[in-house]
């Protein structure tokens, strides 16, 4: 008798205890909400603060490198080589690829720059790599009314798989935030980790399809290319949204179906593997800051 | 609910590892280890600290600087993580290690309230429904629209402090925010301090001021070298804190500080009493004291100073201020004498000196520091260095 009060007490200390986990979990998640949609909020309205064009930058800047390296490559080096198309082609790459720069090198410095803060309040410290994300993200939605722009006056069809472009862009999402949560938090500890990832980034750009179609490339070495998960984006974006001239992982890898998941598998590690580094760093960003 | 635990912190440690030179780039990180004979440091900030405050408590720390208690502060806040024992809150906890955490100088002001609103939890919705509020109780409805840079430093702090006001918190962290702004911005740190008290809040204030202290703890603690070295009424905590200040300054005037009672000695006070020794109410205190004359002294002056607990002189007097005039103690002659003072103390600790001169009071015969001392109870407090018994009419006019 004794024993079976004490199972029911226990029990249902148990139960009192996982509802109070339960109301902390929401009122931890209400908080990240409210700061996240403040730190999107302030970083638009400081962003373009001063500039007399403001927030058209947002869309002029990635325009202004598309024509200069639509002139420079699809005019002087006829780079377009058989891609119908080309500008639009050109300036979605362009658009995707300035995105993932925009997350990964503008949250490099993000946790050291919000040192200040970090040492005066605890609040979840991913909220400050969401909140650059989103804001990165926003720019792409204005970015993509561009390219419908260009698609409509270049006369581009669009069929139904152009709504891949979706789980594509989440997967854009989830590789980009990740790199972010992994880099921030390893410049904490070194600030080299800016310098390192500015030339990473200068080499991928190259590394990537984003000029030239693959078809310039040895195939073999095309075939690695593909592997990462920006070429296989990118080349998979503008292929069901552009044309089908944008060669897929399929077309490389036909075979081996397996290796078709590999960059998304690939990213999905990665965000991963990164969550959980920055989860077990952000508890000492206040003192390492 | 009242006796419930709001903060538990157990054991306690922080250390910080110090590097001789940080090693914050990837060749720091190779060269260092090639040449590692130089090592870390490592600073013990916190030392098994341990203690716990209850709901609608209001908890002093107290510590010199670079005693621990920032530290502390920041690991209740969970701002830092502990190296060893926990810290277990429950309640909602909203820190003020600083107003206006959060502030953008480029934003405006109106801007920084829901910015910093959000830094303290409140959404949108709610902070728009209270902003009116804010911005009167800051007295700034004019300059909501400019940018904070173009605040002055008062204003920006009066704004930072109407949204600390608004905090909704079970527990607030308080540290020394009061320090700064003048003296109508500190009446209102303590006229929201007095209404955090009354509405039963648990506050946890880290603070230098011992008048801060005993007006609005409940209990504290005091930090010193990482470690708790007292703890308990906020006056006791107040007093060693005070009593810590005194032993530092005489150590670094000499070694002759050690005996609290100088003077030539030409006349002694043989037997100092005070009663009672317990005073309550309107009670007047009586302090007799004897003297022997070692020498003639020709017009000696027989004196007391009465000092509070945190050392501050409250009242003093001698016979020539009184204008009796002893004109002569002649060798061997002893003299009582018996002072009344009336109860104008507050409630606390006091001690008293006596003291005799003479040559118009330019030279000591004997000064006896703390040679007794008293405690004061009163009913009605006040955080006011004196509670007299005062006397208050009034005519209310007849309405017409």
């Amino acid at each position: 008798m004794a024993l079976l009060w004490h199972t029911i007490s226990c029990s249902s200390i148990g139960l009192q205890i996982e509802y109070r986990e339960v109301q902390k979990l929401r009122q931890r998640y209400r908080y990240s909400i409210i700061l996240l949609k403040q730190l999107v909020k302030t970083d638009f309205k400081l962003r373009y603060q001063g500039s007399v064009l403001g927030y058209v930058w947002s869309l002029l800047r990635p325009l202004f490198l598309f024509a200069i390296l639509y002139v420079v490559f699809g005019v002087f080096l006829k780079a377009k080589g058989n891609i119908p198309h080309y500008p639009v082609y050109l300036l979605l790459g362009i658009v995707l690829w300035n995105y993932f720069v925009e997350v990964t090198s503008g949250s490099v410095g993000a946790i050291v720059g919000r040192g200040d803060l970090l040492r005066k309040i605890n609040f979840p410290k991913y909220v400050i790599i969401l909140a650059g994300s989103f804001s990165a993200f926003i720019n792409l939605i204005l970015n993509f009314i561009v390219i419908a722009i260009l698609m409509a006056i270049t006369n581009v069809s669009v069929s139904w798989q152009a709504l891949l472009l979706i789980p594509l862009i989440a997967e854009l999402f989830i590789f980009s935030i990740a790199l972010a949560f992994f880099l921030s938090a390893l410049y904490v500890k070194f600030r080299d980790v800016s310098y390192i990832w500015e030339v990473i980034m200068q080499a991928a750009f190259y590394a990537t399809p984003i000029l030239y179609p693959l078809t310039y490339v040895p195939h073999r070495y095309a075939k690695l290319m593909l592997l990462n998960p920006m070429a296989q984006i990118i080349q998979d974006g503008r292929h069901v949204l552009v044309t089908p001239a944008s060669q897929t992982i399929g077309d490389f890898w036909g075979g081996d179906k397996w290796i078709w998941a590999f960059p998304i598998g690939f990213s999905l590690i990665i965000a991963g593997l990164a969550s959980m580094y920055f989860r077990g760093r952000s508890k000492y960003f206040a003192e390492e800051v | 609910m009242s006796d419930e635990i709001a903060i538990q912190v157990e054991n306690v440690s922080k250390d910080f590892v110090l590097p001789h030179e940080k090693v914050s780039s990837v060749k720091g990180l190779f060269t260092g280890a090639t040449k590692r004979q130089k090592g870390n440091d490592i600073q013990h900030a916190l030392h098994e600290i341990g203690f716990e405050v209850k709901h609608g408590e209001f908890f002093g720390i107290v510590g010199r600087n670079g005693s621990g208690k920032s530290t502390l502060l920041k690991i209740l806040a969970g701002i830092y993580q502990p190296t060893a024992g926990r810290v277990q809150t429950h309640g909602k906890l909203v820190p003020f290690i600083e107003l206006g955490v959060g502030f953008n100088p480029e934003l405006t002001g109106r801007e920084n309230v829901f910015l910093n609103g959000a830094m303290l939890g409140f959404s949108h919705k709610e902070i728009a429904a209270m902003y009116n509020e804010i911005v009167n109780f800051a007295e700034l409805e004019r300059f909501m629209d400019q940018k904070l840079k173009n605040y002055s430093s008062g204003m920006q702090v009066r704004l930072a402090f109407s949204m600390a006001t608004r905090a909704q918190a079970d527990i607030l962290l308080v540290d020394e925010v009061l320090a700064v702004g003048d003296a109508d911005f500190q009446r209102k740190c303590f006229d929201y301090f007095r209404q955090l008290k009354k509405n039963k809040k648990t506050v946890i204030l880290v603070t230098h001021d011992m008048g801060a202290v005993r007006e609005y703890c409940d209990r504290a603690i005091m930090l010193e070298k990482s470690e708790i070295v007292a703890h308990g009424l906020p006056s006791k905590v107040a007093t060693e804190y005070t009593r810590m200040f005194m032993e530092q300054s005489e150590s670094g005037r000499g070694n002759d500080r050690d005996e609290k009672r100088w003077g030539d000695g030409v006349i002694t006070y043989t037997d100092v009493r005070v009663t009672p020794k317990q005073l309550k109410g309107s009670q007047a205190l009586n302090i007799k004291l004897t003297a022997v004359a070692k020498e003639t002294v020709e017009r000696p002056i027989f004196g007391f100073l009465i000092k509070n607990a945190a050392f501050t002189n409250i009242l003093g007097s001698n016979s020539q201020i009184i204008r009796q005039r002893i004109d002569q103690l002649a060798a061997g002659q002893s003299i009582d004498m018996e002072w009344t003072v009336p109860n104008i103390f507050n409630d606390g600790h006091y001690y008293v000196d006596p003291a005799i001169s003479y040559k118009n009071g330019s030279q000591i015969a004997d000064w006896w520091e703390e040679a007794t001392e008293f405690t004061v109870f009163k009913e009605d407090k006040t955080p006011y260095i004196v509670n007299p018994d005062l006397e208050f009419n009034y005519t209310l006019e007849q309405p017409k």
